[in-house]
């Protein structure tokens, strides 16, 4: 009984755990690729959120899920190309105080446009309620979750691993002037690595809207998760931030099981114990132009 | 060893991965608070309100915002206070820190005559502290833990809201006349600040007296918007009712995770502000809860309020709206008729315990040994969704607690339940 139960916190953190996937998955890669501190990727989240929710009421749930990703990597590219792009080889200060800036901007211009108060988004009907398997009980929308984002990773693991434009990505990453000398020009580059990790971020809030509300300042609330799952991980490895991921939800569920008043506060002490052990986080590379 | 060497690179300067650090740091420390100055005007006379715009209570402070916006509009309209224009000083109180520095600069460098606002008990209780060691009047319009006008109560403080005991009070007389009390297994879920404890204090007593079991509680931090591990432990407790001592928008998330999940138990909760079930959407609520105000509350007075608020703002007017506008309302009567903006002459004029309308059906007036308002507060409960007439017709108002024979104090802390000296 016990076990089943741990069970159901575990299997429940590791749903969190690939929400949490989708949004510092791309946090790493711009972060990694162009060496900017993104704090402007929360809205991104945010505005996919918003944008889902728009759409869904024309075109359905569905139909929000899958435009609004694709509006906010279009997005996220006017983004790379006017601002993002000017701080690549900046001091890292200045990308961090931009990025804020970009933030705080979306955060009102969200606020105007919708109003402060939370808008609620609607489960569809299939995925509504639970799965009950004996004792074991599950929330039917975070199992298609959990089976979407597993879906998205593979994805973006074999774009990675497995195309010609992800071995410029990795080696851009690891020594970006190795590539230009190969001829290779990194710009385009970098500028789909900010679509596509944007475009998850959309797509983590568009999933996400309707567990939760849609409201002006939720791209800061999970900003704080993502970057303790990218510290966790590690730099320029794309398994250190599945795991950290994981590891960050499953350790906040069996806490609040255990220990429910240190459920919220678990995840920092998870990434103190990891800096103190591992400073480049647990699967982290040497980079060399980073250190 | 490796790690060592590491840990050492790592400390020689700023690099881009400190950078990443440093982000998380921002992150973690920061709030993206924006205040809303306004500037100064001379001859205006000023007041100065803290409320939350941000965070888990940012949807209720908005609302009473708009509240503010056309009260103060109204009274300029009708030639200001005691000849002069009204103006109002509003700002993001963000959090218990923030507000306490907030309502310091109000006082000592904004000339406001006095503070008022706050939807936050914690924040509350750091302004009230400000306030009285400036001996300047701290009227706390919608905060509601019984702390506040008991223990921690102090001369230069005014409760506006209904406190925690009449709102458990409200909801626990339907759910007595329900059978929903004696012999049931409670499991509760509370947030983890100074509100939460002071209700779940309110709920045990309740359920002690009435012969309910609670058989646990979580308390769930305020940032918190993901309930699925508490929700999962609610169910392992195999409880007979899911009792909510929650604030702002965590309702609205449980509510809709609660939906999500598809438990079993009917639920219950103590506090509600009608921003919060609308944001849950239809089909996501369920039960009864306490209300200070409906915009639905059939007397002349609030139809008319509903409807120039309606019409100004283009939808109807949640409770922190209502009650920030008929506070203003009484603070501006007060300054009238005392002709004075002075603290103490305020003080002294509200504890003679003058009746005021506040819309309801019968006048309200602060009590002058706990400076709480009396009024009357209602049960609500969940329409079913075919018989709403649009998306803000969530709930069903029940009677006003108490009856209209009962005296109006008799659903608040007596002299001998609270502790409050002033």
């Amino acid at each position: 009984m016990e076990f089943v139960f741990l069970l159901e916190q575990i299997v429940n953190g590791l749903v969190l755990g690939g929400y949490y996937l989708l949004v510092a998955m791309g946090l790493a890669l711009i972060f990694s690729v162009g060496g900017v501190v993104n704090l402007a990727h929360g809205a991104f989240y945010a505005i996919g959120a918003y944008a889902a929710y728009a759409i869904g009421e024309h075109a359905g749930f569905f139909g929000g899920i899958l435009v609004s990703p694709i509006l906010v990597a279009l997005l996220g590219m006017a983004f790379e190309r006017t601002i993002l792009r000017r701080f690549y080889d900046a001091d890292p200060i200045q990308g961090l105080l931009v990025t804020f800036g970009c933030a705080m901007i979306v955060e009102q211009l969200l606020r105007i446009v919708w109003g402060a108060a939370p808008i609620p988004v609607a489960m569809p009907q299939a995925l509504k309620g639970a799965v009950l398997l004996g004792d074991f009980l599950f929330s039917r929308y975070r199992l298609f979750l959990l089976a979407l984002c597993a879906l998205v990773l593979a994805g973006v693991w074999w774009l990675l691993h497995r195309t010609a434009f992800g071995r410029v990505v990795r080696a851009g990453i690891e020594r970006p002037d190795m590539v230009a000398a190969l001829g290779i020009h990194i710009g385009p580059y970098r500028l789909a690595v900010v679509a596509l990790g944007v475009g998850l971020a959309a797509l983590a809030g568009a999933l996400f809207a309707p567990i939760a509300t849609v409201h002006p300042a939720m791209g800061e609330e999970i900003l704080t998760t993502a970057f303790v799952v990218v510290v966790i991980g590690g730099l320029g490895s794309f398994w250190g931030v599945v795991l950290a991921a994981a590891l960050v939800g499953v350790t906040r569920g069996t806490t609040i099981h255990f220990v429910p008043a240190a459920g919220e506060a678990a995840m920092y002490v998870l990434m103190f114990l990891v800096l103190l052990l591992r400073p480049r986080g647990l699967l982290g590379e040497r980079i060399g132009r980073f250190e | 060893m490796a790690a060592k060497t590491n840990a050492r690179e790592l400390r020689s300067g700023p690099t881009r991965r400190g950078a990443m650090l440093g982000g998380a740091a921002v992150m973690a420390a920061g709030t993206l608070g924006f205040p809303a100055i306004l500037r100064a005007r001379t001859e205006a006379l000023r007041l100065g309100h803290l409320t939350p715009r941000t965070g888990f209570l940012g949807a209720l402070g908005e609302y009473a915002v708009l509240g503010l916006r056309m009260a103060e509009e109204e009274i300029n309209a009708a030639g200001g206070v005691l000849g002069r224009r009204l103006e109002i000083l509003s700002e993001d109180s963000i959090n218990p820190d923030t507000a306490a520095t907030k309502a310091t600069r109000m006082l000592e460098r904004d000339d406001v005559a006095f503070l008022w606002g706050e939807i936050s008990s914690a924040s509350a209780l750091a302004i009230a502290q400000v306030a009285a060691r400036a001996k300047r009047l701290f009227v706390a319009v919608g905060p509601r833990s019984d702390v506040l006008r008991g223990k921690n109560c102090n001369r230069y403080m005014f409760c506006t809201d209904i406190p925690n005991t009449v709102m458990v009070n409200a909801v626990g007389r339907a759910l007595l006349r329900q059978g929903m009390v004696k012999g049931k297994k409670y499991f509760t879920v509370t947030s983890d600040y100074v509100f939460g404890h002071d209700l779940l204090r309110a709920a045990k007593a309740f359920f002690a007296a009435h012969g309910a079991l609670h058989i646990g509680d979580e308390l769930v931090a305020t940032d918190v918007t993901d309930f699925s591990p508490y929700l999962l432990k609610a169910r392992q407790a195999r409880p007979d009712i899911v009792c909510l001592n929650l604030a702002g928008n965590q309702v609205t998330n449980f509510v809709k995770q609660y939906a999500e999940f598809g438990l079993p138990f009917p639920t219950v909760g103590f506090n509600l502000n009608t921003a919060d079930a609308w944001a849950a959407g239809p089909g996501n609520l369920s039960g009864t809860w306490p209300t200070v105000w409906y915009h639905t509350l059939a007397t002349p007075g609030s139809q008319a309020f509903v409807a120039a608020f309606t019409k100004k703002y283009g939808k109807p007017p949640e409770n922190h709206a209502w009650i920030t506008y008929v506070v203003l309302k009484i603070l501006v009567r007060a300054m009238e008729e005392t002709k004075s903006t002075d603290s103490e002459k305020l003080i002294e004029y509200f504890e003679k315990g003058p009746r005021f309308d506040i819309l309801k059906k019968r006048e309200a007036y602060f009590r002058s040994w706990d400076h709480q308002l009396i009024q009357e507060a209602y049960p609500f409960s969940v329409k079913p969704a075919d018989k709403m007439k649009d998306k803000w017709d969530l709930m069903e108002l029940g009677p006003a607690v108490p009856a209209e024979d009962e005296p109006l104090e008799i659903i608040y802390p007596s002299r001998e339940q609270n502790t409050c000296v002033l």
